[in-house]
């Protein structure tokens, strides 16, 4: 593994790389660092971005320059190297899977050879870290699809996809947050708004921590999305502790 | 305490400077193209600093005014008249009850600031009153403006109202208008992925030619010119991308990403335009040229 490289992107913005590869080992590190930025309080840091593998500092020039930023960076030490933290912060995420939401359960029937209650109890067997977010407000990257019910995106993209839908296309998986064209098989559908621009927190989830589906009927489905809309409805969140040091059930077969 | 919108021009939408803070969770910054000359509305107008102001595109909008308010117009010449009198660019004027105040083809440059003493009043949101076309956030109904639109002004608010008249002391104050180039040099610092690129490919990018084409918009300018050669592809895995960073992809021609440009991307980044020379990029129009310069990041952190 690489180590840890520092890029100018322009005079206001620093990247720390880490790799090229999309590994989870790799992208704790952008967490760790992305904790460790923060909590320092450096003056003159703007804004972090961090993505899969790297992390962007955005800073003020005006008040430390990119050499001097660069040494104090490399000057902090992370709690830990070993490229895992040992907890982590999991949303647990009601989902609907099929019902008239999971349009392509049946077909990922034929595509993996698993029955559908198969598909669904691997997909929601998983805790999926996320990765980073982008594409669209909220939209999360994630990490930790099974490979057996991994599935290629469709071959013509939907023209619109309902906000909250769940989908796999290729090695990922993950939820639209907004109505947007797409090209992932749809399985489910969450209640749940991950972005809702008039929350007080917009945003339901930061990249670092970790995603659980937890399978609930269609009747659940209407009754939580009623409270969402209530806005009294916050998906349960619960701290876990990593036992082993590679603890990655789903294992990061990428 | 509001305006009409009678003509909106093509593209006329509500910035200050961005939405900051936001980028790790997919939302894009936004904000003003032309700092400088939003900068200097702000400043001439002794606002604060961050209000809400309209920018326009290439063509200004006619607007008409329920109250009296002070007003500002910076960037591209649109040439303003007040019921049919012209007035100045970089200069405060003062907008009685009921009069129209009209903007035409920009003579030069290609985005404007028209800001009011107080600012406009749109909802903040995420800290920000920029508009995010992209997400329907922001701004105006999350949206450039429309014919018919009615837009409040803050000028109801006591510490404002009291500073707006005609022997308003900020009506004296102007800046020097400023004439924009259609052939420009634009520095940049080199990275974050030059490292991608051949010695011949860099060679035609800090040498080469470039023209704005009319795919160009606030996300980013679509260039035409030499090709950049490649060493084994442009496909890296997403990071993010910073104001100003200039992406490749496969066909070779850059894009420089600009204030609405998504958080991150895949195709690697040749160089960053500085900062200071983002104003400048921001008021060219399809047709017009750019060429690139190098300088180191230290150089660019150090020019007075």
């Amino acid at each position: 593994m690489s180590e840890m490289q520092f890029y100018p992107a322009g005079d206001n913005a620093l990247v720390m790389e880490f790799g090229n590869i999309i590994d989870e080992k790799v992208n704790q590190k952008v967490h760790n660092y992305t904790a460790l930025i923060t909590a320092s309080g450096i003056r003159g840091v703007t804004e972090l971005l961090p993505t899969f593998r790297s992390l962007m500092v955005y800073y003020d020039s005006s008040v430390v320059k990119y050499h001097e930023l660069k040494s104090i960076i490399e000057n902090l030490h992370p709690d830990t190297d070993t490229g895992i933290s040992s907890k982590k912060v999991i949303h647990l995420i009601p989902c609907c899977y099929g019902a008239r939401f999971g349009v392509d359960l049946h077909d990922m029937e034929a595509l993996t050879g698993l029955t559908k209650e198969e598909i669904i109890s691997i997909h929601s067997g998983v805790d999926y870290k996320i990765y980073m977010l982008g594409f669209l407000p909220g939209f999360v990257y994630l990490g930790g699809l099974d490979k057996r019910i991994e599935a290629p995106r469709l071959k013509t993209p939907r023209v619109k996809i309902n906000p909250g839908s769940v989908g796999i296309g290729g090695n990922q998986t993950g939820v639209y947050p907004q109505a947007s064209p797409g090209g992932w098989r749809l399985i489910g559908s969450t209640p749940v708004d991950f972005y809702d621009p008039s929350r007080e927190e917009p945003i339901l989830c930061r990249a670092g921590e970790y995603i659980r589906f937890v399978p609930i009927t269609i009747d659940d489905y209407y009754d939580i999305r009623h409270l969402v809309i209530q806005k009294s409805y916050t998906p349960e969140l619960i701290t876990e502790t990593i036992t082993t040091q590679n603890a990655n059930e789903g294992g990061f077969g990428l | 305490m509001s305006f009409k919108v009678i003509t909106a021009g093509p593209l006329s939408t509500i910035q200050d400077k961005g939405r900051f803070g936001y980028q790790q969770f997919g939302i894009g910054t936004n904000g003003v193209m032309d700092r400088n000359a939003y900068q200097t509305a702000n400043q001439l107008l002794e606002n604060q600093g961050n209000e809400a102001a309209i920018e326009t595109t290439l063509l200004g909008p006619t607007l008409t005014f329920d109250a009296p308010c002070i007003c500002i117009i910076t960037g591209a010449d649109i040439q303003p008249s007040l019921d049919n009198l012209p007035v100045k660019m970089y200069q405060p004027f003062y907008i009685r009850t009921g009069q129209t105040l009209s903007t035409s083809m920009a003579v030069n440059g290609c985005r404007s600031y028209i800001a009011f003493k107080g600012g406009i009043n749109v909802p903040e949101l995420m800290d920000s009153r920029s508009t995010n076309l992209k997400c329907h956030i922001g701004g105006f109904m999350g949206r450039a403006l429309q014919n018919g639109d009615t837009i409040s002004l803050f000028t109801d608010e006591p510490e404002i109202a009291c500073t707006i008249s005609e022997d308003s002391p900020i009506l004296s104050k102007s800046a020097p208008a400023v004439s924009f180039d259609t052939d420009v040099v634009i520095r940049v610092v080199e990275g974050p992925q030059d490292n991608y690129f051949t010695e011949k490919g860099k060679h035609e990018f800090y040498h080469g030619h470039y023209e704005v084409t009319p795919e160009s918009d606030r996300m980013g300018y679509r260039l035409e010119g030499p090709a950049i050669e490649n060493i084994n592809g442009v496909d890296i895995v997403s990071d993010g991308i910073a104001l100003g960073s200039i992406q490749v992809p496969s066909n070779g021609k850059p894009i420089i990403l600009l204030s609405d440009r998504q958080t991150t991307g895949g195709y690697a980044k040749i160089a960053t335009v500085i900062s200071r020379d983002i104003s400048k990029l921001a008021q060219l129009k399809p047709g017009d040229h750019i060429r690139f310069q190098k300088i180191t990041v230290e150089e660019a952190q150090n020019i007075g």
